[in-house]
């Protein structure tokens, strides 16, 4: 046990808020759900707190698009708060809707828009960690295995190459892009590394047993989510 | 503001394909756009941050500007649940901004040169259903309409001394769907109090005395009429029919079913056909509900909410079990999809929009809740063209607990969730009525879009809050007069319709009583944790309200603003309603006289067999679904190498947890139409079969019912449906699986505007949800290592009555028998499941549609690797190739584990050959064929009826 204290942010219709917490506590960190009209009324929920996740999920249905309406709670109630969290270099993730929101809350670069297929798609992607700033793909040299489940995924940025030279791309489609995302990016990093979003779901590939191909041999633990989670745990712990 | 995207709208692409495939004018380029209606003052300042909310710059472009052009605009008809509106107005709170009204809607644009009449017909066609949508050309000038309030009183409906013309009269004025005998004693029971009814009691009668609530016809004592018979003797012709005196008529279906579960006494059984959903304990400490419900007519008038209340009523059944959801299962009929325009019934939907209509439906909803869709089935036959199914069902968990034994005198009664609006009103009648050619229009209100994210708050607040209620249950048909109702039975309840919360003004009271708004709970508290519920509620931002309270007098008294607009002795409401008797004629099936087939060319007969959408991969729609979430799904319902491979059962499984829960599913209309007792027990067979498949407990299993069948007062339809129910627990008995819950969805007809009256087949789904004992050791399909050895299990008999291969080939005038019972499956599934338990079974897949060549090139194409057959079960080729005999399953064994394998099966499998390197399926007899080709006709369905012509 890292003692590593993790507040996993939700909203109303956010639905991983649960696996999320699973993941973080099989990783060695104290997970605590919070929903955001209690992170800004309790302070210290936030303030305390070694890590932060935003999950995912359907916040207020997607209605008007994805993310937004959480990100204006965060934003309009939280003021600088998240802004001075990340500042102090502790780790943020935001998973899928979680991606969505810190993207509409100015805390990550680019856009998320409808996929190119025009529709929800779920399935299993392969995700390569190019070398990049991010704490949270830190040492990752075998690619991720993890579900896809979103209908607004496909990434969208008016430069992607400056990212790539930031070293803003953390985590990359390899051979099927699911969405249309530009340059298949599926995760990418504020400037300093230390927030990570993307869309795929890291937190439901935890133990080898979830994997679709486990039985004839798939997977494995080097391709496990739970990696990730692992790696932004001990950067905080490292603070 | 309109708003567009700045990269192409996918959302054109699916409007022209929708157009080209329905054969409707080409409209050249289309543009579509999001509109939304912010009504206030709003200045300058609030305008900026608006447009900034909404409109993201690197995705979208957004205009306050009025738009013009060529173009339809499409909103919700006024009190149809629009999310977008919800998170405006949330929205323009948070920014400080006064917003009098909020409506989202949907701009599609078109060039100048489009023909009106063409436009209309794209909008009526694909865009928009005017049970929920309004469309106008020009764009809407929205504002909120103060709706006056209505005067707060019932009207009272005379009805003491009418005649039955004026009895029918009322009913069909009110849409109540009553039948004479029923009437009369309503009549009877007003004479006797000394006045008349007021139409909040009249609605509630009706609604509680519905097919859909009340289940006449499974409840109704069954006089079975023999072929010919015209006196309605019974002379015990079918010995099936057993345990029932001769002449006299027969328990209720019902009542079989339930006795059929307490003979069985299974020990995990905790409570069957009671409540919302059976519960069963396979592991101590934690108990599983089960329900699947059917929403089919508000699927075939509105697809997408039809489904999509479906899904969150079947969630609500849990829910109101006292169980947290954790899955979700979708069984789904439609018609083929390449039905010319003009052969479409006036008033129906094509089935190429109802399909994409449910499916969106059903993946809204689980998707949005959390939930994963799991297993599921779906089915084309023209017979659903204008009837589609849709079974919907869900699985909870809960740590083990007492049942609730609420509700009691004095406690409150508590209503959770959504405001009650216009919504749904008279859904019980409606879907308990035949639907003819104008039922789309009157029936608008009966039809509802969910909205899933208030039933996740739902969730959020009741589970983990069991000990601070004494009864729960959903507001499903009927509304509260339902939930409310069949709460107070015995009890009594004081009900203040005031203190409903609304949607908007306007309400009279037996809407409010009767709305089906959906996402709304009831629950009965004692008033000390009243308090504790509000807490919960608040802290997930879930609206409740305290209506009333349980009395204990027995009498369902309702009021508004101070006016008793009902008052209704619980026994009437509840015991009043005469038991029906039905008569039935029962089927007469052909049996014993096997006839095989001739089929001149094997390869390109599975080939086709592999196309035909009953049988082709899913993969386009399970991918719809979220079948991952909640991390537990251990065997999904695509597997094998490429993902696109069928599974039998599914497994779910806590990720840190040893065992688990399969679900199997078992249907099949085809044997319905020759031998509907022989198909109930193929159906329970393969329920049973796919779970035992994947690793399953075969005596651990518990089943569900779900019957959709054409209107019982038809005789001989009335006796399909009773041998159905004893096929049903012959196979209960056999495998000693019990059923704990079911439920009937009759009157699946539709009299189209030719006149002539369409009906579906029988359609019998069973749920089967058994113990798995260890998820680590889940079997798949997909075959493995060449060298593995194969084995066949169970009898293989020229049963093609209702076979795919008649399906594909046409249908010969002697079809011959339908699959019939293996009296040995059961101890065959036992010892199949020691050797799977002892990890000594590679992979495993039942033989059910397209028999053994199916299910082999189904296994080849999971392990996208060949197979080499040399012994086949029957002499005859077509026989062993495509005779679809229930009991049968296919194992793969590597070498070393062949001798224990065998030991473990008593030796009683046939060995037919091996998994092979070669690429290729071989079979004896036959030309080779490239597992790729597989794997090609597999992946690519045809869903349309022109190949299911003879060759």
């Amino acid at each position: 046990m890292s003692g590593v204290e993790a507040v996993v942010i939700a909203g109303p219709g956010t639905n991983r808020d649960g696996d999320v917490a699973d993941a973080l506590r099989l990783a060695g960190a104290l997970p605590r759900i919070v929903l955001a009209d209690e992170l800004v009324e309790t302070r210290r929920f936030l303030d305390d707190a070694d890590l932060a996740v935003v999950a995912g999920g359907f916040s207020y249905a997607d209605s008007l698009g994805a993310g937004r309406m959480l990100a204006l709670d965060l934003t309009l109630g939280l003021g600088d708060r998240l802004r001075d969290f990340v500042a102090s270099g502790r780790p943020v993730i935001g998973i899928c809707n979680g991606f969505q929101v810190l993207t509409r809350a100015g805390l990550l670069p680019g856009a998320l828009g409808h996929n190119a297929q025009g529709h929800f798609e779920c399935r299993w992607v392969v995700l390569d960690a190019p070398k990049s700033n991010s704490v949270w793909t830190t040492g990752l040299d075998s690619p991720i295995h993890c579900p896809i489940a979103h209908g607004e995924g496909r990434y969208v940025h008016p430069d992607p190459e400056s990212l790539e030279t930031a070293g803003q791309v953390a985590l990359r489609y390899r051979s099927t892009n699911p969405n249309g995302s530009v340059g298949d990016i599926a995760g990418v990093s504020d400037a300093s590394g230390v927030v990570l979003g993307l869309m795929p779901h890291p937190e439901n590939h935890i133990v080898a047993r979830q994997h679709p191909l486990h039985r004839r041999g798939g997977g494995g633990d080097e391709h496990l989510g739970l990696r990730i989670f692992e790696n932004g745990i001990r950067h905080a712990a490292s603070l | 503001m309109t708003i567009r995207t700045i990269d192409p709208d996918p959302r054109t692409a699916a409007l022209h394909d929708g157009a080209s495939a329905l054969g409707l004018a080409d409209l050249g380029e289309i543009r579509i756009a999001d509109v939304v209606h912010l009504v206030g003052d709003l200045d300058g300042d609030a305008k900026r941050s608006l447009h900034a909310l909404l409109v993201d710059p690197l995705l979208q472009i957004g205009t306050w500007d009025t738009p013009t052009g060529r173009a339809v605009e499409i909103v919700p008809q006024p009190g149809v649940t629009d999310p977008g509106a919800d998170a405006a107005r949330h929205a323009s709170e948070q920014l400080g901004i006064g917003l009098r009204h909020a409506a989202t809607g949907l701009r599609v644009e078109f060039d100048e040169a489009i023909d009106d009449a063409d436009v209309d017909e794209l909008v009526r066609r694909l865009l928009a259903n005017p049970i929920v949508d309004r469309w106008q050309h020009e764009p809407f000038e929205i504002d909120a309409v103060d709706d006056p309030e209505p005067p707060a009183v019932a009207d009272v409906v005379p009805i003491r001394g009418a005649d039955d013309a004026r009895l029918h009269a009322i009913d069909t004025e009110r849409s109540l769907a009553l039948d004479p005998a029923e009437l009369r004693i309503i009549r009877d029971h007003f004479e006797e109090l000394g006045r008349d009814p007021t139409d909040v009691e009249l609605e509630t009668l009706a609604q509680t005395w519905s097919e859909h609530c009340a289940h006449k016809t499974f409840r109704a004592a069954v006089v079975v009429r023999s072929a010919g018979d015209e006196n309605g003797a019974d002379d015990e012709s079918d010995g099936s029919l057993d345990g029932d005196e001769a002449d006299a008529p027969r328990s209720p279906l019902l009542d079989r079913l339930r006795r059929c579960t307490d003979a069985i006494d299974a020990p995990f059984v905790k409570s069957a056909f009671v409540g919302n959903a059976g519960i069963v304990e396979f592991v101590p400490g934690t108990t599983l509900a089960v329900k699947a419900e059917t929403h089919n007519h508000p699927s075939a008038v509105e697809p997408f909410g039809g489904a999509n209340t479906g899904v969150g009523g079947v969630i609500r059944d849990v829910l109101g079990a006292a169980h947290r959801p954790i899955a979700v299962t979708d069984i789904l009929c439609f018609g083929f999809d390449d039905l010319p325009l003009d052969e479409l019934p006036d008033g129906s939907l094509h089935p190429r929009r109802i399909r994409a209509g449910v499916i969106d439906g059903v993946a809204d909803y689980g998707n949005k809740i959390g939930l994963p869709t799991v297993a599921g089935a779906i089915l084309y036959d023209p017979a659903y063209t204008t009837n589609p199914l849709v079974f919907a069902g869900c699985i909870g968990s809960a740590p083990s607990r007492a049942l609730h034994d609420g509700p009691h005198a004095g406690d409150r009664i508590l209503v959770l969730g959504g405001a009650t609006g216009r919504d749904g009103i008279r859904g019980a009648t409606f879907s308990s009525a035949t639907m003819n050619a104008t039922t789309g229009e009157v029936a608008g209100a009966s039809v509802q879009i969910g909205d899933p994210i208030v039933e996740k708050l739902l969730i959020d607040a009741l589970v983990g809050a069991e000990d601070l209620y004494s009864a729960i249950t959903d507001c499903g048909a009927g509304g509260l007069s339902s939930a409310i109702g069949e709460m107070a039975e015995g009890v009594g309840a004081d009900v203040d319709l005031t203190l409903v919360p609304r949607k908007y003004p306007g309400l009279a009271p037996w809407e409010v009583w009767l709305s089906e708004a959906q996402e709304r709970m009831v629950i009965a508290v004692t008033p000390r944790n009243v308090s504790a519920i509000a807490k919960r509620c608040e802290r997930v931002g879930l609206d409740w309200a305290d209506v009333g309270h349980f009395t204990g007098d027995g009498v369902l008294h309702v009021h508004h603003a101070g006016t008793t607009v009902a008052r209704l002795d619980t026994d009437f409401l509840h015991d009043g309603r005469p038991r029906r008797t039905m008569t039935a004629a029962p089927p007469t099936p052909r049996r014993g006289t096997p006839t095989s087939r001739t089929v001149d060319d094997p390869v390109d007969t599975l080939l086709r067999l592999l196309r035909h959408p009953n049988i082709a991969s899913k993969e386009a729609v399970i991918h719809r679904y979220d079948h991952e979430i909640l991390g537990s799904t251990v065997v999904r319902p695509l597997v094998g190498v490429a993902g696109d491979a069928p599974a039998d059962g599914v497994v779910i499984a806590e990720p840190t947890a040893q065992h688990g829960i399969a679900l199997g599913i078992g249907v099949n209309p085809w044997i319905g139409l020759h031998d509907p007792e022989a198909m109930a027990f193929a159906v329970v067979d393969e329920a049973i079969r796919n779970c035992v498949a994947v690793g399953a407990d075969p005596d651990r299993v518990a089943l569900l019912d779900n019957f959709s069948w054409g209107d019982p007062r038809r005789e001989s339809t009335m006796g399909d449906l009773v041998a159905a129910v004893d096929g049903c627990c012959a196979a209960a008995y056999t495998f000693g699986a019990p059923f704990v819950s079911g439920k009937d969805s009759l009157n699946n007809e539709y009299i189209g505007a030719d006149g002539e009256r369409h009906a579906v087949p029988p359609t019998l789904v069973i749920t089967a949800m058994a113990h798995v004992p260890d998820a680590d050791r889940c079997v798949t399909p997909d075959l493995g290592e060449p060298g593995d050895v194969l084995f066949l299990l169970g009898t293989t008999s020229p049963e093609f009555a209702g076979s795919h291969l008649d399906l594909v080939l046409g249908e010969p005038d002697d079809p011959g028998v339908a699959p019939s019972p293996d009296p040995d499956a059961p101890d065959n599934y036992r010892r199949l499941h020691a050797a799977i338990s002892a990890g000594l079974v590679s992979a495993c897949h039942d033989v059910s549609e397209g028999g053994l060549a199916v299910a082999l090139a189904e296994m080849c194409i999971g392990g996208r690797v060949g197979a080499a057959i040399d012994t086949l079960p029957d002499d005859d080729l077509v026989t062993s190739l495509f005779s679809e005999s229930i009991g049968r399953l296919l194992i793969s064994v590597s070498p070393p584990l062949v001798s224990e394998f065998l030991r473990a099966m008593d030796d009683g499998v046939l060995q037919i050959g091996e998994v092979s390197a070669s690429g290729m399926l071989t079979l004896p007899g036959v030309e080779p064929v490239m597992v790729d080709d597989l794997v090609d006709a597999f992946t690519n369905p045809d869903i349309s009826v022109d190949h299911r012509s003879s060759s």
